[in-house]
């Protein structure tokens, strides 16, 4: 059976040969090395994982393949076409889906679709059966009168990826198609993907989350613009072998036992997960000394499996150390209460649409506390009543006891809050920045100046004072923000996405400073749509439509999920699982009233 | 704890106005849209756009061979504001040259033109203007009816004798155009600044993310409308003391009235701009929704303040929200402080109105960053 109305003739034809071939191609833009130079094949009837961290150069290369971007060096065939010489055959063979597809949000599904067909010069009066195909294919059959603007993102991947499909192409690139997408629906992208590979069509699917490689035939590991890894995902696994340990029962004790893990010379990485740690050795690294740290603080050692990001993390060299340098300076916090965030009935309402449907919970002082949710469930809306951004509809939001609402100057400053994307003044200089940040929290003088110090050392910002945010490095720019949001010492840190579109190593340094202000009595309120970010969290919300359907620890949802088919669940099985048991009570519910 | 709370204040306000100047003065792009648009609009204003004719071309169909026909064609030819006579032969190349625009006017003299004058009588000349042109044409006639005027007086071999009516202009006795153009323009230019800077700036820090965090922070509200209420005040009355400075120096306007209270009502009247300024941040989401709203408020209230057309001959509803708009006040304040050095009663009678216009557009503004947190 064929999943896509295209032919197969031509994909027969070249099926002996690579559907992509990349000769030393190389691309710079002014300074910025984007490609430096390397070779590779893509086949057909396979999923190629294009993986890498932000900035490593994936959709460079993905622009290269479909002939929007020229390269400086080197060639890309594509379909045995040069994408430089027959730039104008490329877009009949390949289809490309960049990042933000380009939907019209004013027009409906099937106009989106007529659109793109005609754009490629199809009559769609003659391929209403293409259309249908389509349309099945993605399940998007009874949405075709919906606008697009009014989607989900993982509907709007698959309108995306129905368009891309229209013109039948021998290679289909899709640039990130998982980013905004919930773990659902991107189950069934996998599914679509996985039937037109099955098909001999060539896909490739680059992605910044590392645990998607794991799923890809064959993997182009890229950082830096330099092609780290060429290969299938278990073939750089098993140079793991027998160096990936957890270390169990050490709940209470977890994050001093990983800062003192990672300050050891043999391990190169180390996270918490669940109530477990997980450390990773570095090559030709004894097991002695992780040993003798399990017996002291009287933990079991157990080796487990390998997996993609610990061979990405070990390739570069190893992670960050344990200790925050930050967290060191830090007097620890002192509360008069111990919940530190509490929340009852939080309710908010735009219009008809309920964003936040009573929620309530309570967060203990030096927890840090993850809510956790696709795009759209509500997380942000529920994490902007509780600092006081947004005036909630009904129920009761509380920091510290104080209601943010209407809370005076003092209230404010017992938060930190650090906004998605780094919200830094672009305009102003890293030193600016940081003044201004002391500044606003009423820091003067003498000892403005010494916190401000403090912060620059801490955070090696040194040779960067004089530059804007704008052009620091991811990491760089991640440390600049952490150090605005604690300028003024606040025992509540609220983070909103703080890793999204950060690098591993980048990600771990982050965490690490997060686990020692933990340490020290400071609470953590974080969103995070990073499943495996979660882990790190003490207790995780997991909010779907608008309702909290979870509250425990990721150990204990973890637990709840297991089933026959999932023996040892990932935080993303567990989510999977929950979501789906809110949609069958839903259902119940729904067939329940129509009963009545 | 009284200079404490002081300190403190001062503090938090000084770290954000710090903050605007910087974002807009470190910004090449804005420097672009904050100093550029002036210069470029006083230059275009001041020379490109003047309502005197000249240059003017005029046909002339010469019927009549006698002599005060050639008088007459003579004085057009010699006119100042003429630049080209094209000497016509019958009606339809008289027709084509007005059809093509090669001339505005074109006069057309019988062949009973000097006869009627030698007799004693009066000599008829019909003259032909463009429509298309009303405003230009409607000049030249003038001009043209003044040589007419003197080709007779001097026929009757009188001498010139002074006309019934003799208008004088007060203020600007030789109607300059500029004289009027450059004054005003000092507050529509300050008018357009302050606004595009206050309307951007809310936008940019709310598509920037860092809206949010500065609602988080201890600062309040009024603080923020302060601190992005000072930088433009200060950008706006360094270029409102630019243009004037260019009108009474580099343009010779003569300046009658008083300087001190000129600066007052500039304050003013850029406040209640920057308040309408910030009401249009306040509920933009993007900078391009900002600037949108710059535009569709701005360009109506210039229109309708008095500039080009008085206020008094607008239907009574617009002049009513022209009272609302703050240019048609500092117009009139502008104005008058140039021309005709206007008493501190009368500038006081446009001031108060601005007050009121800042007051009320300052708490909307306030209002409405706050209530944007809903």
């Amino acid at each position: 059976m064929s999943a896509h109305p295209a032919s197969n003739t031509t994909r027969e034809r070249g099926k002996d040969h690579p559907a992509v071939i990349i000769d030393s191609v190389a691309k710079h833009f002014g300074e910025v090395h984007a490609l430096r130079g390397f070779s590779a094949e893509i086949h057909y009837g396979r999923l190629t994982g294009l993986v890498g961290p932000d900035g490593a150069g994936k959709t460079t290369l993905m622009r290269i393949m479909t002939g929007l971007l020229v390269p400086n060096g080197g060639s890309v065939t594509l379909a045995g076409l040069d994408v430089v010489k027959d730039n104008d055959a490329i877009h009949v063979v390949s289809g490309y889906m960049p990042q933000r597809f380009g939907l019209y949000e004013d027009l409906s599904v099937l106009e989106n679709m007529r659109l793109y067909a005609q754009l490629r010069g199809m009559n769609t009066d003659q391929h209403a059966d293409i259309f249908e195909s389509l349309l099945e294919f993605t399940r998007l059959g009874p949405f075709t009168q919906r606008l697009a603007g009014k989607l989900s993102g993982g509907m709007k991947q698959k309108l995306g990826l129905a368009c891309a499909l229209m013109a039948k192409p021998e290679v289909l690139l899709l640039d990130e198609p998982s980013v905004g997408v919930d773990p659902v629906s991107r189950q069934d992208l996998w599914r679509m993907v996985q039937e037109l590979t099955d098909d001999g069509m060539a896909v490739v699917w680059s992605t910044a989350y590392l645990d998607e490689a794991e799923r890809c035939e064959s993997v182009l590991l890229l950082n830096e613009g330099k092609l780290e890894f060429d290969g299938p995902p278990q073939q750089l696994t098993d140079r793991l072998k027998q160096r990936s340990f957890r270390l169990t029962g050490v709940s209470g004790e977890r994050r001093t036992v990983l800062a003192r893990a990672l300050d050891l010379g043999s391990v190169g990485d180390g996270v918490i997960q669940g109530d477990a740690v997980r450390v990773v050795l570095r090559a030709d690294a004894g097991r002695e000394e992780i040993n003798a740290l399990a017996n002291q603080v009287g933990a079991q050692l157990e080796s487990v499996q390998a997996r993609f990001e610990d061979a990405f993390i070990d390739l570069l060299g190893g992670g960050p150390g344990g200790t925050s340098a930050l967290a060191d300076r830090m007097d620890p916090v002192k509360l008069d209460s111990d919940i530190a965030v509490s929340c009852t009935d939080l309710t908010k309402r735009f219009g008809d649409f309920t964003a936040t449907d009573s929620v309530s919970f309570e967060v203990r002082r030096g927890e840090i506390f993850g809510l956790l949710g696709p795009n759209g469930a509500g997380k942000s809306t529920t994490f902007k009543m509780l600092c006081g951004l947004l005036k909630p509809t009904a129920g009761e939001a509380h920091v510290v006891g104080l209601d943010l609402r209407r809370a005076t100057g003092a209230a404010k400053s017992q938060l930190g809050y650090m906004a998605q994307k780094f919200s830094l003044y672009g305009l102003l200089s890293v030193r600016q920045n940081l003044e201004f940040s002391a500044g606003v929290y009423g820091l003067e003088g003498a000892s403005k100046r010494e916190r401000i110090d403090e912060m620059i050392e801490t955070f090696d910002l040194t040779p960067y004072l004089g530059t804007s945010p704008d052009a620091l490095p991811l990491g760089y720019k991640q440390r600049l923000a952490l150090a605005c949001s604690l300028m003024h010492r606040p025992p509540v840190l609220f983070l909103d996405e703080p890793t999204s579109g950060v690098d591993p190593i980048t990600r771990r340094e982050f965490w690490t400073h997060i686990n020692g202000l933990a340490r020290k009595g400071v609470t953590v309120m974080v969103t995070t749509h990073f499943m495996d970010e979660a882990e790190y969290c003490d207790r995780v919300a997991m909010m779907y439509r608008a309702r909290l359907i979870a509250l425990d620890t990721p150990d204990a949802l973890k637990r709840d999920s297991r089933s026959d088919q999932h023996p040892d669940p990932t935080m993303e099985d567990a989510f999977i699982h929950l979501v789906e048991s809110a949609d069958l009570e839903d259902e119940a519910r729904t067939d329940a009233k129509a009963a009545a | 704890m009284r200079r404490l709370f002081n300190t403190w204040i001062n503090g938090r306000l000084r770290a954000q106005i710090v903050k605007e100047l910087l974002s807009i003065l470190r910004d090449p792009r804005s420097r672009l849209i904050v100093f550029a648009p002036p210069l470029l609009q006083l230059l275009i204003f001041t020379f490109a756009t003047t309502l005197e004719v000249r240059n003017a071309n005029i046909a002339v169909y010469n019927q009549d061979t006698g002599h005060w026909s050639y008088e007459m064609e003579a004085r057009v030819g010699a006119a100042e504001f003429v630049n080209k006579v094209y000497t016509v032969h019958n009606r339809d190349q008289l027709r084509r040259l007005i059809d093509q625009r090669k001339v505005i006017a074109a006069l057309d003299m019988g062949p009973d033109f000097s006869r009627d004058i030698v007799a004693g009588g009066t000599g008829k000349l019909q003259v032909i203007v463009d429509g298309r042109r009303s405003n230009a044409g409607q000049i030249t006639v003038g001009y043209l009816n003044a040589i007419a005027a003197n080709v007779g007086s001097a026929a009757r071999k009188e001498p010139q004798r002074a006309s019934p009516v003799v208008v004088r202009h007060w203020f600007n006795p030789n109607l300059i155009y500029r004289w009027f153009v450059v004054p005003a323009l000092s507050g529509i230019l300050v008018f357009f600044s302050a606004l595009m800077i206050t309307a951007l700036s809310i936008a940019r820090e709310r598509e920037l993310g860092t809206f949010d965090q500065l609602l988080v922070s201890p600062t309040t509200t009024l603080e923020i409308i302060v601190a992005k209420t000072v930088p433009a005040l200060a950008i706006g009355t360094v270029l409102g003391l630019m243009m004037i400075a260019a009108a009474a120096f580099l343009f010779g306007v003569p300046f009658t009235g008083s300087f001190w209270l000129l600066l007052p009502s500039l304050l003013l009247f850029i406040a209640s701009v920057v308040g309408i300024g910030l009401m249009i941040s306040a509920v933009s989401a993007t900078q391009q929704q900002a600037i949108m709203g710059a535009f569709a408020i701005g360009v109506p209230a210039v229109l309708m303040s008095g500039f080009a057309t008085p206020v008094e001959n607008m239907p009574l509803v617009l002049q009513w929200i022209a009272q609302g708009i703050p240019l048609t006040h500092f117009l009139v304040i502008v104005e008058g402080t140039f021309l005709k050095a206007m008493p501190a009663s009368d500038i006081l009678a446009n001031t108060w109105p601005l007050a009121v216009i800042a007051l009320v557009s300052l708490t909307l503004a306030t209002l409405l960053v706050r209530s944007r947190l809903q």
